[in-house]
């Protein structure tokens, strides 16, 4: 049974509690992160200086390679000083282009981050609007088809549904260009005209999800006491959905969007590749490939932040608009 | 059934007035995997002007389902195949959109049972409450006023600051009362309240009622009161009708229907409930035997044929049209003029266990204290209980919602552990707070029966498997001894051998808690706890389960430590009774002296709460405030915040009393010495309201 | 004689219980629903592939053909030639196995050990779900695709690489879930009768609990499958799963789509498609079982 919360204050010093904590959890992880991050560069079979040099190099001019980047130091020491660049903003040099890895990773974000936000525009007004409407339709027609559409969406793998999507249009119909390639110096119309493509598998693969999590909300109110009284008190339908409904059923799929930033991350990798699109998936990638360190783990961290930021963003957003949580709670 | 008097005897409507309500052979059907199940058979009632009607009934009686047809707010696979509503003239049941819309608005209001639920945890409660008056067409402003006079009005303290608040800042009563606020700000012509207090505490419950039957009397609002608890309709309504399988059986005045019952059903049901201070000894309550109607049964004849003592050739034949007894008082059976003498089909003289021993302890607890962390506070939950329970007694526990009476029970049972310092004892030697460190006779020896049958069992194992477990991990019993204990357990609790092979889920909850039972008797404990077990049935399942309970205790010489909200119950059942408030005890005494008094005043408040369906025999005494928060429990004695009988001394505020003999087996913690109670209370009861 | 409260009061005449028929085994609930139709036989048809590709394939999809080299599609070839020279139908027919392998094993991994770790963490509670949850929160907060992946680079991809690390990653996933499930019964009375009996932890987690969070266990199963799937299709785009020249269908559309700007079409279509029906004939699977619980 409820009761009367005697003071609001300490409701909101127990959110700024749980707010710190999040942050220290955060940090934390991060610092786990870098750690397989760097011990997992290392267990990689290879040895850089025969990497960068070639087969051909001497043992010699190998050996004094690898002493000028530092790799025949104790790991320890690697890893401090590593940590210690980062905190600096240096990456460190990339083994393949012999360049600060810092510019590369920044620009290659940048491209991402771009593709990332068209994706985004795109599905949360989508995602909320069809999972809405298959809940107050639920069970006909229009609830099945969003809903089985969505979910067959979401598990097409992001480069199956690409695929598809460049022979229909960039292949067969050839109104889209393909592949994407590079976006320096476009115009805004252009650079959205050749961003189109690779979103759509991206759209297709979170659509489904949002819509899920929008329309489970969204029954979940319906079919709640409250939307009875409301209905009951003569509130037209429109105000009872917008007004009762939605400020419910919204919540959790607002945290939701933010926790697929990682589908969102693994969906760029794979469309960057696709597409030959510059962004930090497929810096990575090649980075793996090459066997270019300091690149791989500048990149791989990178996306940790990125996806630790949002998900912090998700958790304080929940906890925030949550009148349960943020005013205090019932004993 | 036209005019009548109010209860008050104040009115009359004159004849031919429109009722505000009426409602013509309504039938409303389901349509539940491709089959029509009707819930709703050809019920037709009035309610006049200011009047206030109850519907009764149990579970699945429909009762519900009226409700929901009159605001027209049955589910999707809900219809009303047949007949016709008006509501203050106007026809729910051919509107739709705005004109629903405008009817639900300003015509019908309704209240719910669970009231927290009621209200959209994300917007605050003023706000919602004034949205009754923007719908009116009053400014945010304005309506936002007027929300606040509302809640002023249902006695909400403090209403400007409760207007902000969220709903899961209010406890169950003040949320109640805030949809009672919102449920009247219309000034509505007819207010349906659904189980409007099933969900509350007693003292609560008293309080939301007094307010609804007070407002009741201000405004011009006729009232349709929905309930199972026939004393809560009787304390409440001027008529009465009874559902029985979605038909109305009975209809008429409630005095007149409670006290001359007309109709076979309505006779059990009665018959069914402890009246009048009714204990075990007195003899056996008598229940209703069979099952209600499967739904979408199609029934010739008699809904209640099946069931009834009383039946005749025709009754199956036939079904019997509404028979008028009295002015206003109809009846659907054939026989009504014998219902009276409806005969038993539980014997009613009792085979009773042997007295209790005085002296004879089987537990003893000294000092049992318990805390509970949570998120950072301490919540004791109980405080220095010292408490003995004699071998073969039955021993009730009695309080509200903070009292810890299941965390005394769960303590007992080894399921919650005390604090540093609680002594348990049982059979004289120590008893182990952690449950993990007893000995098989131990676990044996103390069991328990819970509230919830659907909880308590496991619902993928069988019944067969259900019982015997404790069986063979308690008696360690098998093979041919384990059969034959297990036929011996079935029938004693009245099972069949053809349950056995079913899961929970096939089983009515009478069937269920009988499961239960048999599974807590099955290592022959010496102590079973009850915690509320009948609370979750309907009533005349509940009277067979007492009679069982009763039974097994004559016939196992076990001690019952029985927990219940409802005092009728514990009064029927048990031989001593202790009062627990705020995890503390409060009184503890042989039933009848702390049920007749002096008592304790907070007992003395809760029996005044209680709706009693044979009247109100003391001053209704009103407690004021919440109960407290467990986790700030208020200085001296925790009771004295809201005890309308405190002492002007002061000394209740400062110093809480100790649980002090105050006569022979009987204990009190209060600075009033029992002269002075027996003084005040006599004179109580000499003025009753 | 008195009748029995609560049991049928005339002889003959009998509720089993309060009227409730048995309702209809839940397999015979599934037949009778189009979508499980459909998705089981594109479900068995990819299985037949899987086990019995080589004698069903028209040509050995390892046999190259120079002179063929990216023809399109023909009565010879019905899903045409990829660039050096194998017949495409035949690696889609082969491809099937080594995914049909690998998801279902991961899967299985992931949701025994989860389901476990779950049972433990929500019966145990207290100090055992507090460190085993950070762990898995901890585990969680990770971009969990990346720390496979690095694992997968670390170690060198295998069928068996990809078991026990799509398995591993699964783990608290489904451990969340379960756990949610049990606490859940938690509340209920019948493990505190359980434990009045003396019952051991062993038993109560796994005669008395998991009976009951079965159903959520078997969703979640389906639910990974389809997840298990996509994620071994992508690493092998990737080039992190099944490697060249063993017929996969990821493997083979990142070997192939570097030519789609020339036009050379059917040397990723078809496996891609081949992947899109195997991932919708699970969906359509995993719907009706859902439907078929709820209901």
């Amino acid at each position: 049974m409820a009761r009367t919360v005697r003071n609001a204050a300490t409701g909101e010093a127990s959110v700024t509690r749980y707010l710190l904590r999040r942050i220290g959890l955060a940090i934390a992880t991060l610092w786990i992160l870098s750690v397989i991050v760097f011990f997992a560069g290392q267990v990689l079979p290879g040895d850089p200086g025969r990497a960068v040099l070639g087969p051909f190099a001497s043992r010699i001019a190998v050996r004094s390679f690898d002493h000028q980047i530092g790799v025949d130091r104790p790991l320890v020491t690697q890893y401090l000083s590593w940590v210690g660049g980062l905190l600096h903003g240096n990456m460190g040099i990339s083994y393949s282009f012999r360049t600060p890895v810092e510019p590369i990773i920044v620009t290659a974000l940048g491209n991402s981050a771009k593709l990332a936000a068209l994706a985004l525009v795109i599905i949360i007004p989508l995602g909320i609007a069809g999972g809405v409407l298959a809940a107050l339709y639920t069970g006909r027609a229009i609830d099945r088809t969003i809903s089985l559409s969505g979910l067959a969406a979401s598990t097409v793998p992001e480069f199956v549904s690409g695929i598809v999507v460049i022979i229909v249009f960039g292949v067969a119909l050839k109104i889209l260009p393909y592949p994407t390639g590079s976006l320096a110096g476009l115009s805004v119309p252009s650079q959205l005209d050749h961003l189109i493509l690779p979103v759509i598998p991206l759209v297709l693969v979170l659509f489904g999800y949002i819509a899920r999590m929008a329309r489970a909300g969204t029954i979940e109110a319906l079919d709640s006491d409250y939307a009875r009284t409301a209905v009951l008190k003569g509130l037209p339908r429109s105000v009872v959905i917008r007004r009762h409904i939605l400020r419910n059923s919204l919540l959790p799929t607002i945290t939701v969007i933010a926790t697929q930033t990682g589908y969102l991350i693994g969906g760029l990798v794979v469309v960057e590749q696709l597409f030959n699109y510059q962004g930090i998936g497929r810096q990575i990638l090649s980075a793996a490939s090459s066997k270019d360190f300091p690149m791989l783990e500048a990149g791989i961290l990178t996306i940790g932040i990125v996806y630790m930021v949002a998900t912090l963003i998700a958790d304080v957003l929940y906890t925030v608009l949550n009148p349960r949580l943020r005013v205090g709670v019932s004993g | 059934m036209t005019s009548q008097e109010t209860a008050a005897g104040e009115q009359e409507i004159p004849a031919g007035s429109e009722p505000t309500l009426r409602v013509a052979n309504l039938d409303v059907t389901y349509r539940v995997r491709g089959q029509n199940r009707p819930a709703i058979r050809n019920v037709s009632f009035q309610i006049g002007g200011r009047e206030s009607y109850g519907l009764v009934g149990e579970s699945g009686s429909g009762k519900s389902t009226v409700a929901l047809a009159l605001t027209r707010y049955l589910p999707r696979n809900g219809l009303v195949t047949g007949g016709s509503v008006s509501i203050a003239g106007k026809d729910p049941l051919s509107m739709s959109g705005s004109a629903l819309r405008d009817l639900r608005a300003r015509t019908v209001s309704m209240v719910y049972q669970e009231p927290g639920r009621a209200l959209n945890p994300s917007i605050r409660a003023g706000r919602q409450i004034a949205e009754v008056f923007e719908i009116a067409g009053l400014d945010r402003k304005t309506a936002a006023d007027r929300a606040e006079d509302m809640l002023r009005k249902v006695q909400i303290p403090d209403p400007g600051q409760v207007m902000d608040r969220y709903p899961h800042q209010l406890s169950g009563g003040m949320a109640q009362r805030a949809i009672i606020a919102m449920a009247l700000a219309a000034e509505p012509a007819l207010l349906i309240l659904d189980e409007p207090t099933t969900a509350l505490d007693a003292t609560v419950e008293a309080e939301v009622l007094d307010l609804v039957a007070g407002l009741r009397a201000d405004m011009a609002t006729s009232v349709l009161f929905i309930s199972h608890n026939l004393a809560v309709i009787a304390q409440m309504c001027d008529r009465v009708g009874v559902l029985y399988a979605g038909e109305l059986v009975e209809e008429g005045p409630a005095s007149v229907v409670f006290d001359q019952p007309s109709h076979p059903y309505t006779v059990g049901l009665l018959r069914c409930i402890p009246r009048r201070g009714q204990r075990k000894d007195h003899g056996r309550l008598d229940a209703i035997p069979g099952f209600q109607p499967a739904p979408g049964q199609d029934i010739t004849g008699c809904i209640y044929a099946e069931r009834c003592a009383l039946v005749i050739d025709e009754c199956r034949t036939a079904p019997p049209p509404a028979f008028g007894i009295g002015p206003d008082h109809a009846a659907r059976c054939y026989r009504h003029e014998e219902a009276a003498a409806l005969p038993r089909s539980t014997p009613a003289d009792a085979s009773l266990p042997s007295p209790p021993d005085a002296d004879d302890p089987i537990v003893t607890l000294r000092g049992l204290s318990t805390t509970y962390k949570n998120a950072g506070t301490e919540l004791t939950a109980l405080t220095g209980i010292d408490l003995t329970i004699m071998r073969g007694e039955t021993l009730g526990l009695v309080g509200e919602s903070g009292s810890g009476k299941t965390t005394l029970a769960r303590a007992l049972l080894g399921l919650v552990q005390p604090d540093p310092g609680s002594v348990l004892e049982f059979d004289g030697s120590p008893l182990p707070a952690d449950l993990r460190r007893r000995r098989r006779d131990l676990l044996r020896a103390v069991q328990i029966v819970f509230q919830n049958p659907d909880s308590a069992l496991n619902r993928r194992h069988t019944v067969r498997r259900l019982i015997s477990r404790p069986l063979v991990r308690l008696a360690g019993l098998s093979g041919s001894r384990l059969a034959e204990r297990l036929a011996d357990l079935v029938r004693s609790v009245r099972l069949e051998q053809r349950h056995l092979s079913l899961r929970p889920g096939q089983l009515s909850g009478g069937l269920k808690q009988r499961v239960a039972i048999a599974r807590a008797f099955g290592g022959g404990p010496r102590l079973v706890v009850c915690d509320e077990p009948t609370s979750a049935l309907d009533v005349s399942v509940q009277a067979a389960i007492l009679n069982l309970l009763a039974d097994l205790q004559a016939k196992e010489q076990v001690t019952y430590l029985f927990i219940s909200h409802d005092l009728g119950v514990v009064r029927y059942l048990s031989d001593r009774i202790a009062v627990l408030y705020l995890g503390r005890l409060m009184e503890v005494g042989p039933a009848e002296t702390v049920f007749s008094g002096p008592h304790h005043p907070y007992t003395e408040a809760l029996l005044s709460a209680v709706p009693s369906l044979d009247g109100q025999r003391r001053e209704r005494i009103r407690l004021q405030g919440e109960i407290p928060s467990a986790a700030t429990p208020p200085s001296g004695c925790v009771f004295h915040t809201r005890c309308p009988r405190k002492l002007s001394t002061g000394v209740c505020q400062t110093t809480e009393p100790p649980l002090a003999a105050v006569e022979p087996g009987h204990q009190m913690r209060c600075h009033i010495p029992i002269g002075e109670l027996r003084r005040l209370q006599e004179i109580a009861t000499l003025n009753p309201q | 004689m008195t009748a029995t409260p609560d049991v049928a009061a005339s002889p003959g005449q009998v509720p089993v219980a309060h009227g409730l028929a048995a309702p209809p085994a839940p397999w015979r609930l599934l037949l009778r629903k189009p979508t499980f139709l459909i998705g089981t036989a594109v479900l068995v048809f990819w299985v037949v592939c899987a086990i019995f590709g080589r004698s069903i394939a028209p040509h050995d999809p390892l046999a190259q053909s120079l002179l063929a080299r990216n023809s399109p599609p023909s009565g010879a070839h019905p899903f045409g030639v990829d660039s050096i020279g194998r017949d495409v139908l035949s690696r889609v027919i082969v491809g099937a196995r080594d995914i049909l392998l690998i998801s279902p094993l991961a899967t299985l991994l992931g949701t025994v050990l989860g389901t476990v770790l779950g049972l433990v963490m929500g019966y145990f509670g207290g100090i055992v779900d507090t460190l085993i949850g950070r762990v898995v929160e901890a585990v969680l907060a990770l971009p969990v695709v990346i720390v496979a992946f690095l694992f997968i680079v670390a170690v060198g991809p295998s069928p068996l690489t990809l078991i026990v690390v799509i398995g591993f990653i699964f783990t608290p996933l489904i451990a969340r879930t379960v756990r949610t499930a049990v606490l859940v019964e938690g509340q209920q009375d019948y493990l505190a009768s359980a434990r009045l009996l003396g019952e051991r932890p062993g038993y109560i987690m796994f005669a008395e609990i998991l009976p009951n969070v079965l159903p959520v266990i078997v969703v979640e199963f389906t639910v990974r499958l389809g997840y298990a799937i996509f994620a071994v299709a992508t690493l092998s785009f990737l080039g992190f799963g099944v490697q060249q020249p063993t017929p996969d269908w990821g493997g083979d559309i990142a070997a192939n789509y570097g030519l789609l700007g020339a036009g050379y079409w059917w040397e990723t279509l078809f496996a891609a498609l081949a992947i899109a029906s195997l991932v919708m004939a699970l969906n359509l699977v995993t719907d009706a079982i859902e439907q078929v619980i709820s209901s």
